[in-house]
């Protein structure tokens, strides 16, 4: 934890100093960006726009985890389902994000529906490939058992297949978690009237470093807290049971 | 065939597997089982013994229902609450012990009162423990815990006893056998310890090689449990002369 702090400060300090040499507008130093986070703070603007960028990413990340684990168990389980629906993971994966937005924008319109479902859809595939795996790796030993003792369907998901899957769950949630916030970015600076992704593209057209270095750090800053603060915390309680180093 | 017999109380454990077979890495067919028949009344004990690899995990699997893959018939007996205990534990490493022994029992059982059988499993003192804790005997008790535990009629035992120290063997198998007399089980046991099924059993199921049938049957005379060390001797050695005979009747066919 202590390294990880002195690396941070490390990190602010060769920004302070490269600021301060080049003296530019395009490069503010670290107290311009804390005066213009904390006059944003007070008018209420910045709370505001991250607000409608963290419910958007939310919505579309619980969309994208539910319908991806879903979906991944489905193909891990039966390999005839999986020969089907194999192709058009392929071609989802392979689809570019700003080709899934622009659909999702002109077939169904410039608002919130499509802007969560377009974000949804660019994280589905990487979430069904990783829980296919681990619905690939589930132990047939432990299905049998729990077979023979006729575990209720409940019981059998809860006690059975969801534990297994968590180290699965956990690593799609992480690598989830910073797709889908880069990804509302770019749907709210294509067609949303707020968000980060919104005041950055303002910003952009007017050349504002400070506004976009402000809102880009405190974003990034939250997604840091909800990492340590939510998923790590439930990543420890789901591996509990593992035999701690002596 | 008695007709006053009610369906699921007193039938017996009957099982015919006409063949059974595998399909290997390369595509090849192996039988593993061919004309087995197997049959055992409502309440008794039986014994398959048979060298390793002949195949008794798979009838074992067979009999407990989950291996439909075979062409042949199952009866199971009772009212099909089945108690198995695996060749591994086969316990859920995310569960403490009391839990894998609670998840396993049926919805109106679910509140009943185990503490007697974890003491005298000797697993009182480490009920919230996880199985990654567990010595591998520790972890065996659990699992014979949970088969007992489910109030079963009908329980299946794939060598139960390996790998436990020989007076904790010895004990559960005595807990075994008062269980299996308190209530009516008709209880299937896998093993390849002569010895261990003479002392247990009052059926006898000799397995030949693959693909496995039964080469010998022999029903030991009661009372199961109640022999002495002596009279286990004696019936073994007896036992092992006809197998072998058997056995060599078997070559010649």
């Amino acid at each position: 934890m202590l390294q990880r702090t002195y690396s941070l400060i490390a990190l602010i300090a060769i920004w302070a100093v490269v600021a301060a040499l080049l003296q530019s507008r395009l490069l503010p130093g670290p107290l311009t960006i804390g005066a213009a986070i904390l006059t944003d703070t007070r008018t209420g603007e910045l709370p505001f726009q991250m607000a409608c960028t963290l419910g958007r990413v939310a919505a579309s990340f619980v969309i994208a985890m539910i319908l991806g684990t879903i979906a991944g168990y489905a193909m891990g389980r039966s390999k005839t389902f999986d020969r089907y629906a194999d192709p058009w993971l392929v071609v989802l994966l392979n689809m570019p994000a700003l080709v899934i937005i622009l659909f999702a924008y002109i077939w169904i319109g410039l608002d919130e529906t499509a802007a969560i479902l377009a974000v949804a859809v660019n994280k589905l595939p990487n979430v069904v490939v990783v829980m296919r795996e681990g619905a690939r790796a589930l132990d047939p030993e432990l299905d049998e058992m729990a077979k023979a003792y006729q575990f209720a369907r409940f019981s059998r998901i809860r006690n059975l297949v969801l534990p297994q899957l968590a180290p699965y769950l956990a690593a799609s949630s992480r690598s989830g978690l910073s797709i889908v916030w880069k990804i509302v970015l770019v749907v709210e600076l294509i067609g949303r009237p707020n968000g980060v992704g919104f005041v950055l593209g303002s910003a952009f057209s007017l050349f504002d470093m400070a506004k976009i270095l402000s809102y880009a750090i405190c974003f990034i800053v939250l997604m840091l807290v909800i990492e340590s603060l939510v998923v790590q915390p439930l990543e420890r309680r789901a591996n509990r049971w593992r035999r701690r180093p002596a | 065939m008695n007709d006053a017999q009610t369906a699921g109380d007193a039938a017996p454990l009957e099982l015919r597997i006409a063949a059974k077979s595998f399909l290997s890495a390369d595509g090849a067919r192996v039988d593993v089982v061919r004309d087995l028949q197997l049959r055992l009344e409502a309440g008794s004990f039986g014994a398959l013994i048979g060298p390793s690899g002949c195949g008794k995990t798979t009838i074992l699997k067979i009999a407990a229902g989950l291996d439909p893959d075979f062409r042949g018939q199952l009866r199971t007996p009772g009212s099909g609450r089945l108690g198995i205990v695996f060749q591994e534990p086969r316990l859920l490493p995310w569960r403490t012990v009391e839990d894998n022994v609670r998840l396993a029992l049926p919805a109106d059982h679910a509140n009943v009162e185990l503490g007697d059988l974890f003491e005298i499993l000797g697993l009182g003192s480490h009920l919230t423990r996880y199985p990654a804790e567990l010595s591998l005997g520790l972890a065996r008790r659990t699992a014979i815990a949970r088969a007992f535990a489910v109030g079963p009629d009908f329980l299946l035992l794939d060598e139960p006893f390996v790998s436990l120290d020989e007076a904790i063997a010895n004990r559960l198998r005595e807990e075994l056998l008062a269980l299996t007399a308190r209530a009516k089980v008709t209880t299937l046991l896998v093993t390849h310890d002569l010895t261990e099924a003479v002392e247990m059993a009052d059926r006898l199921f000799f397995l030949s090689d693959r693909p496995t049938h039964i080469i010998l049957e022999k029903a030991l005379p009661p009372p199961r449990g109640g022999r002495s060390s002596d009279v286990v001797a004696s019936i073994s050695d007896e036992m092992r002369a006809l197998v072998a005979q058997a056995a060599i009747a078997h070559a010649k066919r």
